[in-house]
């Protein structure tokens, strides 16, 4: 077995027996992101140089016997949409293109206080919008099971190249799904924690009050070790709560005793692909042959999850992305340009109004500004209350739903997606579709509860099916315990898709 | 056309830069006049990414504020996003308060000392809190398109004071400006500069004309760009004259014509139009999501309560009940500001005279300071040693123009009043010698004695003239009463 294929738990076990070093773990991503990245397209930058003084500095630090951070020497990918100081962070449009924050993201500081090695940037959707990263203004992502597929958005890059043994660990966020689903899609496991737990700040808002960032990683193990350096309150972010970060690294293989898991009925059946229906039930037997109890629960108003998210969503996005006009940094349209085109339609539409509209037009995708539009409309004058504040009164039935359910249940289980990974270019054109990938995934996000996807069985061609259980605010520990469980029992996680 | 009369109806939105170290939501410092650009961070640049914290500081301050305006505290507030584009606004909305504002319901009692208008209750909608938005300078040299924005004052946190349309004439206005100014300064809550734009005032203005067929209203017209007392005074006159003509005109009441904004050209000293506003502006409000909600308590809103002292009604009633000061003098010494007050109560105190130290404070002190352009903390002479000065005009050791004398020195010199006396050569002349000498002027001007014997008593000013020449020390009201009673007794 190479050394890549090897779990990070393990990676991290021989580096501290000195068996390995940082600069040779590092190195045999760099080759395996060179053999097969063509193929999959998971990064948007690869940042060798830095990775490599990295790590070695890391060694360096390790062979002085000075204290080292919990990921000290591993690799970890870290999504284009955390701003890193002085690095472009893109993403996935090309309003960023040349953009260069002055500051770290939180868990970017995190991340580099916990001694890992970062590898480079991976591709998503454009802010975050979309399920299946083909929104990326860069290139698209392909699935590593199946290259004429997507990844899964809209942090595909995230999912994929941990899939593809492109990187141990890599950081994600999830707004609808967007760690679950693509995980779901790639065989990996995401995990998305309680809304609060990990800081936001440096994070470039899609949908602030939805946004979280979290692991994704090949084991449970992986992500709750990555999980536990990423998650911590924040001064910064004020809706980062202030509570202690379990160890969950050293509980995760302490299996739970009378673990009850809700089943939602209406989550099978109608719309759901059989063989995602018959691997998610599979995986409910495994618990109750663990001792698991199963209740079957009501969750009567996640119906109203895809149409409550797809107004607020929108609605936050319309403002968090205002500060894109062309005026401060990022892109701006051809001075040049405006005043030919002032000069010729003879519009009074001064040249500020017209550098703003048509900065944003040419910077912006298509979803993007879609979900601008949206968004706008849903806020303006008389419409605030038919659209945004039902959506806000939908969003508490949602989250009393879920309050109700975890009073009889430790958690729920059932699928991530209704289907497996989709054909690239299949769903492009008919955004409801698109929306639809959200279908299991969104109720979380509107809650604000944690979610993890982990792998469950493939389809007979071949492709990953997920599995996904949603605890309580803040119950992560008991969330990565029990998907372990599973993982323990089951070996889904442990095969590797075919790239050559 | 036949005139009509009409009354003027005003409200005022004020915006109040806090007084705070920070600015509102990031730790950049709130100073005025550095560099462009250098008071920045990812966070008041609106950089991606980067998020609020709000300064708690800021939120007390409006607190105090509101409590002394008589505003009840919600105890629950959150904070809303305004969303518009101007490159001054690097994130394409501000964060204020929406539907609700961090207080609410208050007043502020406005008086006029000139008997300018009725004493009046100015009731207060809300006062919220929310951040500044950066400058825009436009170069306007021929040949030049430029804009240079400013983002140093982005994010500062402003009070917005927002007063029901209460006020009935521009003397209101501007005496309610400066009332709220001076409660402002003694809570100690901003610099309350109008230049600088740490005090803004905007005014909401039309007419209730009474016509033939009943009291119409005039489209209400916003006044922007009033920069000082002075110009909201003038601004709301102007802009009164302007809504009558233009009614006068075209006859179009209120709901005819969309709210129009109007920019106060103090140079022309007349109102320009700026934009027909708010008619097709839509800010699209909806809650900040990256703000938690403020919760406060009980027992905080106690705690600034009883930061707040003693404010300037209050002052202003207990000089005159409990000092006997009229009602000018109290408002004289209150409307200079809480260090006056507190060295007045200080003189009083030590002098043992109420009246003579709010005379004093009122007249050559504040005299002083005008001439000198300094405020009181500057003063030469403390509390302590003008009481001494004080006193000594009490036992009749000094009359009224030599203690002025001695003030004069006292400016100069840090000598008591005693020493200072001393050194001019100023000695109290005994009461027997002072009587002789009438006694001999008297006699000396038979012609005096009978122009005052017919009735023309202002003749013996020339006994006090001579009675100077003998001795420079004679009080010249001693002089006169002396002299007078000797004539009147011949």
């Amino acid at each position: 077995m190479s050394i890549i294929q090897k779990t990070a738990s393990e990676q991290l076990a021989l580096l501290n027996s000195g068996e390995l070093t940082s600069v040779e773990l590092t190195q045999a991503y760099l080759n395996q992101i060179e053999q097969i990245d063509g193929q999959v397209g998971a990064f948007l930058r690869v940042e060798t140089e830095s990775a490599l003084a990295q790590a070695a500095a890391i060694d360096q630090k390790r062979a002085t016997g000075a204290p080292l951070g919990k990921l000290a020497g591993l690799p970890v990918a870290i999504k284009d949409i955390l701003c890193t100081k002085d690095t472009p962070t893109t993403c996935g449009s090309r309003m960023l293109e040349n953009f260069e924050p002055p500051y770290n993201a939180t868990v970017v500081e995190k991340l580099l206080a916990a001694d890992a090695v970062i590898l480079g940037r991976t591709n998503m959707d454009e802010f975050a919008m979309g399920s299946s990263t083909e929104n990326s203004a860069y290139q698209t992502t392909q699935n590593p099971w199946d290259t004429t597929r997507i990844p899964g958005g809209s942090s595909g890059g995230a999912a994929a190249c941990v899939s593809a043994d492109m990187a141990p660990l890599s950081v994600g966020t999830d707004t609808g799904g967007s760690i679950r689903q693509p995980a779901a899609l790639c065989g990996c496991v995401g995990l998305k924690p309680t809304y609060g737990r990990v800081s936001r700040y440096g994070l470039i808002a899609f949908a602030s009050s939805l946004d979280q960032i979290g692991p994704l990683a090949r084991t449970v193990e992986d992500t709750a070790l990555l999980l536990e350096v990423l998650a911590g309150h924040d001064p910064l972010d004020s809706t980062s709560v202030n509570q202690p970060t379990p160890a969950y690294s050293e509980t995760v293989n302490q299996p739970l005793e009378n673990l009850t898991l809700g089943v939602v009925d209406r989550h099978f059946g109608e719309g759901i692909d059989p063989e995602i229906e018959a691997a998610v039930q599979a995986a409910i037997q495994v618990y109750e042959s663990l001792g698991a109890t199963i209740k079957h629960i009501e969750m009567p108003h996640a119906d109203y999850g895809i149409a409550t998210y797809y107004i607020i969503a929108p609605c936050e996005a319309s403002s968090n992305l205002a500060r894109y006009d062309g005026a401060h940094y990022g892109y701006r349209t051809d001075q040049a340009e405006v005043v030919a085109e002032l000069a010729e339609d003879g519009s009074d539409e001064g040249p500020l109004v017209r550098m703003y509209r048509k900065s944003r037009s040419e910077g912006f995708g298509e979803e993007v500004q879609r979900r601008i539009m949206l968004g706008t409309y849903a806020l303006s004058e008389g419409y605030y209350d038919a659209f945004y504040l039902k959506a806000l009164k939908v969003r508490r039935l949602i989250r009393q739903d879920y309050d109700a359910a975890f009073e009889q249940v430790d958690m729920i289980i059932g699928p991530v997606t209704a289907n497996p990974a989709f054909a690239q270019g299949e769903k492009t054109s008919d955004p409801m579709a698109m929306y639809l990938e959200d279908l299991y995934t969104v109720t979380a996000n509107l809650a604000g509860i944690a979610g993890i996807s982990l792998p469950c069985g493939f389809t007979s061609g071949g492709l990953p099916v997920g599995l996904q259980l949603q605890a309580a605010p803040f119950q992560e520990e008991k969330l990565l315990r029990a998907a372990q469980m599973y993982q323990a029992a089951t070996d889904f996680h442990t095969r590797r898709p075919e790239l050559s | 056309m036949s005139e009509f009369s009409y009354e003027i109806v005003i409200g005022l939105e004020v915006h109040v830069q806090l007084k705070t170290k920070t600015k509102l939501f990031c730790r950049c410092r709130t100073e005025f006049g550095n560099p462009p650009n250098t008071q920045t961070c990812p966070v008041c640049l609106g950089m991606p990414g980067s998020l609020p914290v709000m300064n708690k500081k800021a939120y007390f301050l409006g607190m105090r504020t509101a409590l002394a305006l008589n505003c009840g505290i919600p105890k629950f507030t959150k904070w809303d996003r305004k969303n518009y584009f101007y490159p001054d606004l690097p994130k394409g909305y501000q964060t204020s308060q929406f539907d609700l504002p961090m207080s609410e319901e208050g007043y502020l009692d406005i008086k006029s000392t000139k008997d300018e208008f009725e004493p009046r209750r100015v009731r207060i909608i809300r006062a919220h809190l929310e951040e500044d938005a950066g400058k825009s300078m436009h170069d306007e040299a021929a040949g030049k398109g430029d804009s240079r924005i400013d983002l140093n004052r982005t994010g500062t946190p402003l009070l917005e004071i927002v007063s029901y349309p209460d006020m009935r004439s521009a003397a209101e206005a501007k005496a309610y400006m400066q009332e709220l100014r001076l409660l402002l300064t003694y809570l100690d809550v901003s610099d309350c500069n109008m230049q600088e734009g740490s005090l803004r005032c905007d005014a909401n203005v039309n007419l209730h004309i009474t016509t033939d067929d009943g009291v119409i209203a005039t489209p209400i017209v916003e006044i922007k760009n009033m920069n000082s007392f002075r110009s909201v005074e003038r601004g709301i006159e102007y802009e009164a004259k302007r809504q009558y003509d233009v009614w006068q005109e075209t006859g179009k009441v209120l709901g005819e014509l969309p709210k129009q904004t109007r920019g106060w050209d103090d140079s022309a000293q007349v109102t320009r139009s700026q934009r027909e506003k708010e008619e097709s502006a839509d800010y699209r409000y909806f809650p900040c999501p990256d703000l938690v909600p403020v919760i406060v308590t009980d027992q905080q809103i106690d705690e600034v309560r009883q930061e707040i002292g003693e404010l300037p009604s209050a002052l202003r009633e207990r000089l005159q009940n409990e000092f006997g000061l009229t009602i000018y003098s109290a408002d004289v010494i209150v409307n200079q500001g809480l260090s006056l007050v507190e060295y007045y109560l200080e003189l009083a105190a030590a002098a043992g005279d109420n009246k003579l130290a709010g005379n004093w404070v009122q007249g050559e002190v504040l005299r002083i300071l005008n001439d000198q352009e300094i405020e009181i903390e500057d003063f030469p002479i403390d509390a302590g040693r003008l009481a001494e000065l004080l006193q000594l005009i009490q036992t009749g050791d000094l009359d009224s123009s030599k203690a002025k004398d001695v003030f004069a020195a006292m400016l100069t010199s840090e000598s008591s009043a005693a020493d200072v006396v001393k050194e001019l050569g100023i000695e109290k002349v005994d009461e027997g010698a002072l009587e002789a000498l009438c006694q001999v002027l008297v006699e000396r001007n038979q012609r005096i004695v009978d122009d005052v014997k017919s009735g023309n008593e202002k003749a013996v000013g020339a006994l006090i003239g001579q009675a100077k020449k003998e001795n420079p020390n004679v009080n010249p009201g001693q002089v006169r009463q002396i002299c007078l009673e000797i004539i009147n007794n011949l």
